[in-house]
């Protein structure tokens, strides 16, 4: 499946590795949950980048102690019209200061790309290949935002008023 | 009204462009129907028993002349010439051809109006008050902030994909026109003991399958605040929201599970960490969205001129102004409601021609505005009092003089089996019917206030559980039948009806309500005492001793 990251399809570095695999040593791994909270302490010691699938139904606030050692964190849409990740992104972008790369994964399809991108995800596995190449056309199909979010496009709330919402923050 | 300004207009367009692009890719085959489905929901789209759906909304209730004017255009070339108004302020199509319904949109879309968020598990159109800044009643017109939670909540990235839908109701006067109590989240705005302007928040009431008054959670939100609070309700139910099951999915069923306390600690909580960021609103920003709504410019004129004195000698222009005019907030000026229940038509229902009529009258004595109310009526908000006696003649002339607003035969009913998928028996000829039964206006006059909604299944959408009398239709072997409740109400006082007792078939219901409306005449207390009040004293027994014993 294509991995489209800061808009371009690029080669996904991280080898997803199932909870029975031994880890491949050298390169970037991306595992489960269940297996990353139980060889937490283990994974410290790692030499190559680890990066965690969190389930949506895990409450995000649960990830805090571990950013630390995390190079990479997916969030899963089991389904499309499963929206809880999106909040899962804001929270670990506005709440808990997560500024690595936040990648959405599963059912993740060309209509949600901008959704995603607002929610603060910057890597997005496209599970069809002409999805991805559309994506640039996808996430700037809406010149106007009614509200704020994370990405820092101004919303209209503040835009209308002659400010952006970075500028207001300020 | 609410003006649009050169930002909404492109929002609009790029939605339609968006919308297009999404039905192309259906038809090329890039987009199954299962993907498809949530993205045509959202525009309003349906697929019903016979055809397309196009629902259409009315934010807040508000619409213009000119729009209204368009919608009339729309029922005559894309539909068969009329168009239904729902208990949530929208408009809907039945008959639209899937070929025809982007040019539908599109002729929509350049008057403003569109059917966005009118279906989908998102925030839907944010319903008020059909009497917001006209009314003396309330504190401040709820449609400002109306339209400031319609921005928020207009392609929210983060609450697209809720657990389910999502309706937000305002009321601002103590008289509840909005039924706030039965919305995913109701509020509540008045002014606290200080004087500031602020919202009791309720959450969890809705109808349905397992209906539930709301609860508050909050008894004084500063206005300023609404945003950052929404947002705080509205994370919490997404990430936590049941998705196992559809018919647990509304906000009700997780407010009900944990219970009001635990859901108002999380929200607080979520709260406290946003309630100082981007969403606080400043004076000025609630001054912006305030500055673009267009207030009538109001003569100076007396109450009760001439003109009126001389044309209440008419007996039947008396009887609908008893009826249907209401107090405003200005001198010399009245809230007109238009009866869309005449005896023998669907409930909401308004013809092309009726649309064109109520346009020009807008025009011509209403400063071009037409309200939609939850009650499936139209209302005039802003009538210059020596206008009514010419106002009437016309309405009356086009079958829109009914008097019979708030009486037995001003029924609430969703469309039934006659149109939708979902129902299980039909609505629209029970209304009728009933509608029948009480069509001598003496009569009804005498009988008082008196709501009555009809569903055709246990989604509810017409709201049986809290009309004084609830009929709800069910199947039983494959034969309609239909359950009698009593003593729900919408309003401030908010409650769900009882049951009267078991079903029966479609051929007994309208004699069964008259017995029940019988019963009432004979036990109520005296001629002010209304129907919910006699049944709030004497309970559903008296009335289903008499009724069952009669069938």
């Amino acid at each position: 499946m294509p991995l489209i990251e800061n808009g371009h399809i690029v080669e996904d570095k991280y080898v997803r590795v199932s909870d029975e695999d031994a880890l491949p040593e050298g390169v970037p791994v991306l595992v489960g949950v269940d297996r990353f909270l139980k060889e937490a302490e283990a994974l410290k010691g790692r030499q190559a980048p680890v990066g965690v699938i969190w389930p949506n139904n895990r409450p995000i606030a649960e990830i805090a102690p571990y950013l630390g050692q995390l190079s990479l964190i997916a969030l899963n849409f089991p389904i499309f019209r499963d929206g809880r990740a999106y909040s899962q992104a804001r929270l670990l972008r506005e709440r808990l200061g997560w500024t690595g790369p936040l990648r959405a994964i599963g059912n993740v399809l060309r209509d949600q790309f901008l959704l995603m991108q607002r929610s603060g995800f910057d890597q997005i596995e496209a599970v069809k290949e002409a999805d991805a190449e559309a994506f640039d056309e996808a996430v700037h199909r809406y010149t106007v935002f009614y509200q704020p979010a994370t990405d820092e496009r101004p919303s209209l709330l503040r835009q209308r008023l002659g400010r952006t919402l970075t500028g207001a923050a300020r | 009204m609410y003006a649009y300004d050169e930002f909404d207009r492109a929002f609009l367009a790029e939605r339609v462009a968006d919308f297009r692009d999404q039905v192309a890719r259906r038809l090329s085959g890039a987009l199954n129907e299962d993907e498809f489905k949530p993205l045509r929901l959202m525009n309003g789209v349906y697929l019903q028993l016979h055809a397309y759906m196009l629902r259409i909304a009315i934010p807040y209730g508000t619409l213009s002349a000119h729009q209204l004017r368009r919608m009339a255009h729309v029922a005559r070339t894309y539909d068969r010439g009329y168009g239904h108004f729902t208990t949530r302020q929208n408009i809907q199509f039945n008959w639209i051809k899937l070929e025809e319904l982007p040019e539908a949109m599109a002729a929509l879309g350049e008057v403003g109006v569109h059917g966005i968020q009118t279906s989908g598990n998102c925030i839907r159109n944010v319903t008020t008050d059909q009497w917001a800044g006209a009314t003396p009643e309330e504190c401040d017109d709820p449609r400002i902030w109306a339209e400031i939670l319609r921005q928020y909540s207009t392609l929210h990235p983060e609450f697209t994909y809720l657990p389910r839908k999502f309706k937000i109701a305002i009321a601002a006067s103590p008289h509840d026109r909005a039924a706030i109590k039965v919305h995913d989240v109701g509020l509540r705005l008045h002014r606290n003991a200080a004087g500031e302007l602020g919202f009791e928040v309720l959450v969890g009431g809705g109808l349905g399958r397992t209906p539930f008054v709301g609860k508050s959670i909050r008894a004084f939100l500063p206005a300023r605040e609404l945003l950052s609070y929404i947002e705080a309700i509205m994370r919490v139910y997404n990430q936590y929201g049941r998705r196992d099951n559809i018919y647990k999915a509304r906000i009700k069923i997780l407010v009900h599970e944990i219970g009001a306390e635990a859901f108002a600690k999380a929200v607080e909580a979520e709260w406290e960490a946003i309630r100082e960021g981007a969403l606080h609103l400043s004076d000025e920003m609630i001054a912006e969205i305030r500055g673009r709504f267009i207030y009538p410019a109001y003569e100076t004129l007396e109450d009760r001129p001439a003109e009126l004195v001389e044309a209440l000698k008419d007996e039947r222009f008396a009887t609908w102004f008893a009826n249907s005019v209401h107090a405003h907030k200005v001198p010399g000026y009245s809230i007109v409601t238009i009866s869309l229940k005449p005896v023998g038509a669907p409930p909401g229902d308004a013809t092309a021609d009726q649309m064109d009529v109520i346009a020009d009258l807008a025009d011509a004595y209403g400063f071009h505005e037409v309200r939609v109310g939850h009650e499936q009526n139209l209302c005039l908000p802003n009538i210059a009092q020596k206008d009514l006696p010419a106002l009437w003649a016309a309405l009356d002339a086009a079958g829109l003089a009914t008097p019979n607003v708030n009486h037995i035969s001003d029924i609430i009913a969703c469309p039934g089996l006659d149109y939708c998928a979902l129902a299980n028996a039909r609505a629209i000829p029970v209304a009728q019917e009933i509608a029948k039964r009480f069509a001598d206006l003496d009569r009804s006059r005498g009988i008082g206030r008196l709501h009555v909604n009809i569903s055709g299944c246990i989604n509810a959408c017409g709201h049986h559980h809290v009309g004084h009398i609830g009929i709800l239709g069910v199947e039983k072997n494959g034969q309609e039948f239909y359950q009698i409740t009593l003593g729900g109400r919408a309003d401030e006082q908010a409650q769900l009806g009882t049951l009267l007792g078991p079903a029966v078939p479609y051929e007994q219901v309208p004699g069964l309500i008259e017995d029940v409306v019988d019963t009432y005449m004979e036990l109520r207390a005296g001629p002010q005492e209304l129907f919910i009040d006699t049944v709030a004293r004497l309970g559903v027994e008296p009335f289903k001793e008499r009724v069952y014993a009669a069938h």
